[in-house]
């Protein structure tokens, strides 16, 4: 009927994407929104709490196999990491380590620590880490999968690096300091969080596909982001002194790539010298054509 | 200078209502977001319509019980709790979600 119809990953809620990514109708929820598991803090501050703490855990099947599946709702405090939404990530991944499943897939759209709940959320995205590193050793992949509106930035951002596998849309972005962050601390003239094609060039899903921080680039689509995450079902990489020096050895020759003053813009710049030819013209192409272009 | 203090308001309602909706899975819509606000409706026992708002606008008691009283008069659903999470959504908006909640309800 419509299915031919692309979906836009980026237009969608959490729950939207989830049904629409995972087999349908397959979706079992934990802690469901009737279940009023909502935050401790938000009330206290005069802020509304969202049945569900901006996040939805669960387990379904993914082409006929079975996951875990969290998905963070943007839209509810930029998706903030408060003290319930990140036990419940916590109990997910714990859960995972328990019953088994082929995978774990973290629908990731997040601002990090939400502000509002302090050492509670600082506490809590550390303990999202350490149990997802436990999955992770444990041969069970966790999928990070990134194409919100509002990108995947703070503790997030190290989660998603945590994970054995990334998968972001072009309209994704993925960094530790968002925009704004780095502007207050470091002045307009350091970085415009106001420029938006600055803010995609240096943080973008294009930037992280060439840079070797994503392993799969994807349309906005929200059946791009389904086949990647079944592509992805068997992509457990175990954290091993091996892949953790080369990791090292990777970040070392990024750092060494630039001179200190560069001039003109400085992704483009780092493009080139990684390789990518005519890297200008980056920004103005399209997926498939970005996705041909990483050299390493 | 405002006297409405900072915080929630939280405001309630409830309407006899004469169609029974009978067992139903929790139906949840919208998303707690600036401008816009989350409905979870849930299956209660009687014949009441019992409307719960939590939002962050205080002092719109008056607009608010209009809107609910005209989601009513549109749905008069018996046997039904509606809960709201509500972040500065406009009546508009409100009534638009309300009925999209009812509309997830119908068979």
């Amino acid at each position: 009927m419509t299915a031919s119809i692309s979906v836009s990953y980026a237009e969608c809620s959490a729950r939207e994407r989830l049904a629409r990514l995972v087999d349908t109708g397959s979706f079992h929820e934990w802690l469901p929104p009737s279940e009023r598991v909502t935050s401790p803090h938000l009330a206290q501050l005069g802020v509304p709490s969202a049945f569900d703490d901006g996040v939805a855990v669960g387990r379904a099947m993914l082409a006929g196999r079975p996951v875990f599946v969290a998905a963070q709702e943007g839209e509810f405090m930029g998706g903030g990491v408060g003290e319930v939404h990140g036990a419940k990530l916590v109990g997910l991944l714990q859960r995972a380590l328990r019953d088994q499943p082929d995978a774990v897939l973290v629908l990731a759209e997040s601002g990090g620590v939400r502000l509002h709940e302090a050492n509670a959320g600082l506490i809590a995205v550390s303990e999202v880490m350490r149990a997802l590193l436990d999955v992770r050793a444990a041969g069970i992949p966790v999928v990070v999968l990134i194409g919100g509106a509002n990108g995947c930035f703070g503790g997030m951002g190290i989660v998603a690096r945590c994970a054995d596998w990334v998968v972001m849309s072009d309209m994704g972005r993925l960094a530790m300091s968002g925009p704004e962050v780095i502007e207050a601390s470091h002045g307009v003239d350091e970085f415009d969080a106001r420029d938006r094609a600055l803010v995609w060039r240096t943080t973008g899903g294009k930037h992280r596909w060439l840079s070797g921080d994503c392993d799969v680039l994807v349309e906005d689509d929200v059946a791009a982001f389904r086949a990647a995450a079944i592509a992805a079902l068997d992509a457990s990489a175990p954290v091993t002194l091996e892949r953790l020096e080369g990791e090292h050895a990777l970040l070392a020759t990024r750092l060494r790539l630039l001179p200190d003053a560069v001039d003109g813009d400085e992704a483009m710049a780092l493009w080139t010298r990684l390789g990518v030819a005519d890297a200008a013209r980056v920004p103005d192409l399209d997926v498939a054509a970005v996705r041909v272009l990483r050299t390493s | 200078m405002s006297n409405i203090p900072p915080g929630l308001e939280t405001l309630d309602y409830s309407f006899p209502g004469h169609r029974q909706a009978g067992a139903f899975a929790p139906v949840l819509v919208g998303v707690v977001g600036s401008g816009n606000l989350e409905v979870l409706l849930e299956p209660a026992s009687g014949t009441q319509c019992d409307i719960h708002i939590e939002t962050s606008a205080r002092g719109f008691g008056a607009i608010w019980e209009a809107v609910v009283r005209d989601f009513h008069q549109r749905h008069p659903l018996a046997g039904v709790q509606v809960s709201v999470n509500d972040m500065g959504a406009t009546p508009a908006v409100v009534s638009l979600r309300l009925d999209q909640a009812v509309s997830e309800l119908a068979p």
